[in-house]
């Protein structure tokens, strides 16, 4: 199954009845597959007018109540950012999903990592975060697309999963999560679902006009993020025990850097790969349990430069941290990264 | 066998590279081992050259998209000059001769031709050239059982062209003896 449509099946086992969605490079045969399976599990396609529209409808049916998902590739994922802000505002749960291609501006259709900062940093205005996840393969794809929802549920945000183009067009074996009836799913007290005489009127805003007012709202979400970066935080380590070079890298390039180690173990290099599997919040404790060993760090990314700034945050001085990186789609080689590990590792031995 | 395979097939857009590909994709998966299939996308395969990396492993495959490859399968004569140089040393190389009419010859590379079009052509079996090369891909390595590739072809041909099961089954063995 290609990665695309393990995302698409993943999210309708997980219960999600909606999705809006724009073609775009390299995610489209995610939206293709939605079109094909969504009308048969009883629950809604539909292929808005723009990217701006889809987020808007994303809005919309998770105020209801439903689970909703939508997808784009990285300039699509820009105009979604407004109507993502607006979700934060309104603590709305839903699911985007970002497969990433090179930028800036339209860029190019090759995979990148070029949108780290985008999502974990400003995907729109505000004083907001969104957790997102960065699955590093197929399986990985329908397993946090299905978990994804309940995460937006629990905490009532709006959920990112940060792919690429190599992961979304990808062919790897697959095992599907079982899937989930969304009748059978917690009820949703605040959804505007109609209040028939019954209940007061439930309200959906994101427009405060007094300051005090919205600065309580934002010091309570804040709250809410404070136990999600302490309980949701998520990494795997790979031989990094003992290990003087702690390589970092997330989603695609993180195959690419496990290789690299592989290697680098192979002559005798004591290298070890940490992949964070949320970007944000980022993996500060499985770092932390990297620092007694490390001489270096080194992040490895698709992009100019953008993860190594958490990286540096979190080792915080105590460590040097090194930067490799391919861009606007190309995709870095083991024999590159490989040769950094060994040259950091000369350099650290001496 | 234990060791990692590393395959890129690569051709025009239509000569079926992808889904030759596939097929020795589940191949791997009917045998329970680790796999991977990536194909190349965007405008390179408009009108344009199309590959796909595949890996059949034991192990959890680090990077999916091959440099290095152990085997090439080159279906026409951009492909092979793109690949030919990167092939790993004693890895083999499959050539559709009617589509790459200079093959080059590289120490410590097997160059392997085969006039993989005009075979299917005159056994009927128009447009399976792909298949053909993937039978004699699967004689220089056996990648998998032979009856996995059979299952792994009645996997990937949808059931509404039951026909050309028959047709690719076919292909495969001409490849074999090729």
């Amino acid at each position: 199954m290609k990665g695309n449509e393990a995302l698409a099946e993943s999210a309708m086992r997980a219960g999600c009845r909606f999705f809006f969605g724009y073609p775009i490079t390299p995610q489209t045969e995610l939206a293709a597959y939605m079109s094909k399976r969504m009308p048969k599990v009883g629950g809604t396609y539909l292929q808005a007018e723009s990217e701006v529209a889809a987020i808007n409808m994303v809005y919309g049916a998770a105020a209801a109540g439903a689970r909703v998902m939508t997808s784009s590739s990285s300039p699509g994922v820009s105009l979604k950012g407004e109507g993502v802000s607006y979700m934060a505002g309104a603590d709305l749960p839903g699911v985007i999903i970002n497969i990433q291609r090179g930028g800036p501006g339209l860029g190019g259709i090759q995979p990148s990592q070029s949108d780290y900062w985008q999502a974990t940093r400003a995907l729109g205005h505000g004083d907001f975060h969104i957790p997102v996840y960065a699955p590093s393969t197929v399986q990985e794809m329908a397993d946090l697309a299905y978990g994804a929802f309940d995460v937006a549920d629990k905490y009532r945000t709006p959920v990112m999963i940060l792919g690429d183009g190599m992961l979304g067009q990808m062919m790897e074996p697959v095992v599907l999560p079982e899937p989930v009836d969304p009748a059978t799913l917690p009820e949703k007290p605040w959804a505007t679902t109609g209040h028939a005489h019954q209940r007061p009127h439930n309200v959906i805003n994101s427009l405060y006009l007094t300051a005090d007012e919205l600065e309580k709202l934002n010091v309570e979400r804040y709250e809410r993020y404070a136990v999600i970066e302490r309980e949701e935080q998520r990494a795997e380590t790979y031989l990094t025990e003992d290990a003087d070079v702690v390589v970092v890298a997330f989603g695609a390039a993180s195959r690419v850097a496990r290789s690299a180690v592989n290697a680098a173990r192979e002559r005798g290099v004591k290298a070890g790969l940490l992949r964070p599997v949320t970007l944000w919040p980022f993996p500060v404790v499985a770092l932390e349990a990297t620092i007694p060993t490390a001489k270096v760090y080194l992040s490895v990314e698709m992009n100019m430069g953008q993860m190594v700034d958490d990286v540096r945050l979190a080792v915080n001085g105590r460590a040097p941290v090194d930067f490799y990186g391919r861009t606007g789609g190309v995709i870095p080689t083991p024999d590159e990264v490989l040769e950094r590990i060994c040259a950091l590792s000369e350099k650290v031995g001496e | 066998m234990s060791r990692e395979l590393q395959i890129v097939l690569a051709g025009f857009g239509g000569q079926g590279v992808l889904f030759a590909g596939k097929v020795m994709a589940y191949a791997g998966l009917i045998e329970n081992r680790e796999l991977s299939w990536l194909p190349s996308y965007g405008p390179e395969m408009r009108g344009g050259t199309a590959n796909c990396s595949v890996t059949l492993s034991d192990e959890p495959i680090g990077s999916p998209l091959v440099t290095t490859p152990d085997v090439l399968v080159a279906m026409n004569q951009p492909s092979f000059d793109k690949f030919i140089d990167v092939v790993r040393e004693g890895g083999v190389v499959i050539a559709d001769t009617d589509m790459v009419p200079e093959l080059k010859e590289r120490e410590g590379v097997k160059v392997v031709g085969v006039p993989a079009t005009s075979l299917a052509e005159e056994a009927g079996l128009k447009g399976l050239g792909n298949i053909v090369l993937l039978g004699k891909l699967w004689a220089e390595t056996q990648f998998c059982e032979r009856a996995t590739v059979d299952a792994a072809i009645e996997k990937c041909v949808p059931p509404r062209k039951a026909a050309l099961i028959d047709k690719n089954k076919q292909a495969i063995s001409l490849g074999i003896e090729a």
